[in-house]
């Protein structure tokens, strides 16, 4: 073994074990295989009974805006990817995107539709990791299995598509980097035939199990008013009933020519908010499907702006876009100042609005409860903490 | 299988089968490298290549490594993913938890040197050899699972060429290639 170089590392801030009411402190995580990530909660229990949750981010916290002050237009992608590595795509063309409105640049339609498909995949594959560990978190491991094979497929799409399993890179300010290698499309569609009959059987055989019914339904439960009032959105709100994508309601790209339905849940437990991702998984197919179909109309190899700078400055003023991403409405805001590096970035996420709804959605509910309705609301901490 | 029968070069066979004779400290050894136990210090992207390398499509538990998020059952460190100043002493403490003999992989570029993190950036440790002895390093952005599965094995190799009793070290015969013994120019550049 090499022996370690002599750093200082700070020692972590002690935490008092019983308070003055006589409750327990109890910290999980940052290291906690229930926490999704690098999440600390630090929790107030009355018996089993969570007085109050606490969750501590920034574990995580990489400094990608202050970063991206510092690289040029087309530098601060590849750090976008990084944001949700869950779903990097969404980044990607949520920072595209300012930036198209702050440049005023018209992307191609070919790759608008290349755009959408790949992020519905996206969508795919990130539910696939919301769905799975919603079971493995009530002791449904089997379940994970499942859903990551499905993932898995959605991956080999995208190695062949770019080349990178995880971080793409692949939408770029003005279109896409590549066009659709010879036979991904029929791969493609492959793939959305045995989807919905997959997610009809991990609805069956998670959502139908009787132990998953009980550990989920009723937990967590978040009426649609608390979900406007803290700013939910994707699937978190959805399940409680609040009908919104801003696919739909504040239509972008394409996506006004496609048909497809927006699932709801009524109860808005971790039951319905896992519940709705399966359905959301099945409609993504259907946008996939038609997007596949409009794709022939259009010539292969456009898929970049025209007379596109190598090095983009845009005007000075700022632009600011957002779409829904696999956990909600992903903005990008852009100051720029003239100069080929922008001046100000700032990233509204889904994930960190959220993962703030914790300390509503546990109170009162018992420590093991916590994990699942963490686990419900799928944050992804490299987007929570930027 | 190589790797067994570097066993089996240690071991005495007694005519007629059914008895092997070996030393303890050989077979000991051979079987620590093959039940490497991983700690999983997933923080970020790369903690998903941990995630998929134990599920069906790589399934590490043919290797004998199995991902347990207890510290205390462990016997390898994967630091996947970014550390950062405010996550090191969390990575520090589980390190110290975990029982000795142990080993440490740095997976992914963040684990190396920080990666993409490395400039610009106020929040980042600058690799995690900072404060942890790493064993073996792994290059990628994130590294795929096969790139995972060749440090498992490099670290096995590794494991029983230390031998658990002192002054026994040994030389094991790598089977897996190493960047010298590719040609000059064959670096998979198409030509």
């Amino acid at each position: 073994m090499t022996e370690p170089r002599d750093t200082a590392v700070a020692p972590e801030t002690p935490v008092p074990v019983v308070d003055d009411n006589g409750h327990l402190i109890v910290n999980i995580g940052p290291s906690h295989p229930s926490t999704h990530g690098v999440c600390r909660v630090l929790v107030e229990l009355d018996g089993e009974i969570v007085v109050k949750a606490e969750p501590i981010i920034g574990h995580l916290h990489r400094g990608i805006e202050k970063m991206a002050e510092n690289r040029t237009y087309l530098q601060v992608v590849p750090l976008t990817d990084r944001l949700d590595y869950v779903g990097s795509m969404y980044a990607n063309w949520a920072y595209c995107r300012a930036v198209e409105r702050l440049a005023g640049i018209r992307v191609p339609e070919r790759a608008e539709y290349i755009r959408v498909i790949v992020c519905e995949l996206q969508r795919i594959a990130s539910h696939m990791m919301a769905i799975g560990p919603a079971g493995a978190d009530t002791g449904a491991t089997s379940a994970f299995m499942y859903t990551f094979w499905q993932r898995e497929m959605v991956v080999d799409l995208f190695e062949a598509l770019c080349g990178a399993r995880l971080t793409y890179n692949y939408v770029r300010p003005g279109g896409v980097a590549s066009d659709l290698p010879d036979g991904w499309i029929e791969r493609c569609r492959a793939f959305i035939a045995q989807h919905p009959a997959a997610m009809l059987e991990i609805d069956r055989f998670l959502f139908g199990n009787v132990i998953f019914r009980a550990r989920t339904k009723g937990i967590g439960v978040l009426d649609a008013a608390d979900a406007v009032a803290w700013g939910a959105t994707g699937p978190v709100a959805r399940g409680s009933g609040m009908s919104w994508d801003l696919r739909r309601d504040d239509p972008y790209s394409v996506y006004p020519r496609f048909d497809f339905d927006v699932p709801v849940g009524s109860r808005g437990d971790a039951y319905d908010r896992a519940r709705v991702r399966v359905y959301e998984a099945v409609e993504s197919c259907r946008i996939i499907g038609q997007a596949l179909d409009g794709l022939a109309e259009f010539k292969p190899g456009d898929i970049m702006a025209e007379a596109m700078p190598r090095l983009l400055a845009p005007p000075p003023g700022d632009a600011y876009d957002h779409i829904e991403s696999a956990r909600g409405s992903l903005g990008v805001y852009l100051v720029s100042d003239g100069s080929v590096r922008p001046y100000r970035m700032k990233v509204r996420s889904p994930a960190f609005c959220n993962l703030a709804l914790l300390p509503l959605l546990a109170e009162g509910h018992t420590l093991s409860d916590l994990v699942v309705i963490l686990g419900s609301l799928d944050p992804v901490f490299g987007e929570v903490d930027r | 299988m190589a790797g067994i029968d570097d066993v089996a070069k240690a071991l005495e066979r007694v005519p007629g089968g059914g008895i092997i004779l070996t030393s303890i400290d050989a077979i000991a050894d051979w079987s620590r490298g093959y039940s490497l136990w991983m700690m999983p210090m997933g923080t970020a992207c790369c903690a998903m290549e941990l995630i998929a390398a134990s599920f069906s499509k790589f399934d590490f538990d043919r290797h004998g490594s199995i991902p347990r998020p207890d510290p205390r059952h462990t016997d390898v460190m994967v630091v996947a993913g970014t550390i950062t100043h405010k996550m090191a002493p969390s990575v520090k403490r589980l390190w110290e938890q975990m029982p000795d003999p142990k080993w440490c992989i740095a997976m992914g570029n963040c684990a190396i040197s920080g990666g993409i993190f490395y400039y610009d950036t106020y929040s980042v440790v600058r690799g995690v050899d900072e404060f942890l002895p790493v064993d073996v390093y792994i290059a990628g952005c994130p590294p795929r699972p096969e790139a995972l599965q060749d440090a498992i094995l490099r670290l096995r190799e590794k494991v029983r060429a230390e031998s658990v009793s002192p002054g026994r070290a040994r030389t094991i015969e790598s089977i897996l290639p190493l960047p010298s013994d590719a040609p000059r120019g064959s670096g998979g550049d198409a030509e």
